[in-house]
């Protein structure tokens, strides 16, 4: 279990408790975040669950996957902190997460 | 006007759910021609999730998005039906003898007695990339394919991406273009290796121009396009551009079904659930693009749909004829159609 922050455009935080293996993408769908879009439903195939993870937590998420980062040159303003959140998966290492979310989806 | 091809039943969609309707409708002697806007069988199984595992098709504890599609596509091979790749359903009118004229972009036109709508999520059409005010030169300077090449020659082209695409029309349009500039957010491509090596070539000789960073912001008037800003973390590069080429995926959008006169609810269209049939008597929807209380947007559910669908469809085919329901286990005019009797 841990708890992520989700911080929209205008500011607002999202506290969600999240399960362990579920994704980043699935809690934000279950607790009705606005601005995440998951068009494609989780398959890395859209990037419209484009997040940029807090600079604190860059090193603990990790990189992107190849397969990410080519998707990711779909996604509006791509930050070096930019992930798809449907591929990052809730561990225990990630309690206290925090997640901003872009001004828009491609 | 064009001589239109002829037949029991259109099917807009060649998806799983499209497919398995030719399975269903066969068996009822029915014969199908199936428009697809995308280049292949499969929609999104093969355009989003080919490698990806489906965990609930019964039967199947678990199949890839393109196996099932192969294995759809070989259980409809024996009633042959007939596939119109790379076309999008453009209009859709009832004739005065009561069958439907369908038309397409660019392709064939059809006449049917029944339609049947297996559109998902609606047609894959090219992303609009997110560039601030760029819908104002769509289609006077900014283009997601390339009808005409005549149509580039002599201007300044930048093309932005990283794919296939986008690589390929660099290496056709930059002997033909003023100049030419990719655009792509990094070093690294998702193109054939090739594609890459020659473009680099050309970057090397001067004949082209590949700038990293993101398009933010474009410069022109009235649909002209003038110019776009490149940024990157080293800062802006503003580059002379008079056509643009984006090439950023593609995404779902419901598109002119929604000027065919239908009902629509939430950009779905509403069906009963006994045939599964619109508004509009004759054209019915199965799958994802359909809506009724309940609605579970699961290939197992379009399926199920189609059976039914079919039912509907004999009947409007062949008014008065009895229709027998058989099972393929035990029937043997069912294996003969089946080529398996």
């Amino acid at each position: 279990m841990a708890k992520i922050t989700y911080v929209t455009n205008d500011g607002n935080r999202i506290e969600v408790d999240a399960a362990n293996g579920s994704t980043v993408m699935e809690n934000a769908i279950r607790n009705a975040v606005p601005g995440i879009e998951a068009e494609c439903g989780g398959a890395c195939a859209c990037a419209t669950c484009h997040v940029y993870v807090d600079d604190a937590w860059k090193d603990v998420v990790g990189e992107p996957e190849a397969m990410e980062e080519d998707m990711l040159d779909f996604a509006y303003d791509v930050r070096p902190t930019s992930r798809l959140s449907c591929q990052i998966k809730v561990r225990d290492e990630l309690d206290g997460l925090v997640v901003h979310i872009p001004e828009r989806q491609a | 006007m064009r001589q239109a091809i002829s037949t029991d039943v259109v099917i807009i969609g060649a998806g799983p759910v499209g497919l398995f309707a030719v399975f269903e409708l066969g068996l009822y002697d029915l014969k199908c021609q199936l428009i697809d806007i995308l280049d292949r069988p499969g929609g999104q199984c093969t355009e989003l999730y080919p490698e990806k595992p489906i965990y609930d098709i019964p039967g199947w504890p678990a199949i890839t998005g393109q196996d099932l599609v192969h294995r759809l596509m070989e259980q409809i091979g024996p009633f042959h039906p007939e596939f119109h790749f790379n076309r999008m359903v453009t209009k859709l009118d009832r004739t005065q003898d009561g069958r439907f004229r369908v038309e397409t972009d660019e392709g064939p036109v059809f006449e049917a007695k029944v339609v049947v709508i297996a559109a998902g999520g609606g047609s894959f059409q090219p992303k609009r990339p997110p560039v601030p005010g760029i819908e104002a030169y769509e289609g006077s300077s900014v283009f997601y394919s390339v009808r005409r090449m005549d149509d580039f020659r002599g201007q300044d082209v930048m093309i932005v991406g990283g794919g296939d695409s986008a690589l390929d029309w660099t290496l056709n349009l930059q002997p033909i273009a003023r100049s030419l500039t990719l655009v792509h957010r990094r070093n690294e491509f998702r193109a054939a290796p090739d594609s890459v090596k020659r473009m680099m070539a050309l970057v090397d000789e001067g004949k082209m121009r590949l700038v990293i960073g993101q398009v933010s912001r474009l410069k022109g008037e009235g649909g002209v396009l003038a110019g776009a800003v490149v940024k990157n973390p080293e800062g802006e590069t503003e580059v002379a551009v008079t056509r643009m080429l984006p090439f950023f995926g593609l995404t779902m959008k419901l598109g002119p079904i929604a000027d065919w006169g239908l009902n629509l609810h939430e950009n779905l269209i509403p069906v009963d659930t006994e045939k599964f049939e619109t508004s509009q008597p004759g054209i019915f929807a199965i799958g994802d693009i359909n809506w009724y209380p309940g609605k579970l947007k699961l290939i197992l559910s379009g399926f199920h749909e189609a059976a039914l669908m079919a039912q509907a469809a004999k009947r409007i085919v062949n008014p008065g004829e009895r229709i027998v329901f058989q099972y393929t286990t035990s029937s043997t005019s069912l294996q003969k159609k089946l080529g398996v009797a």
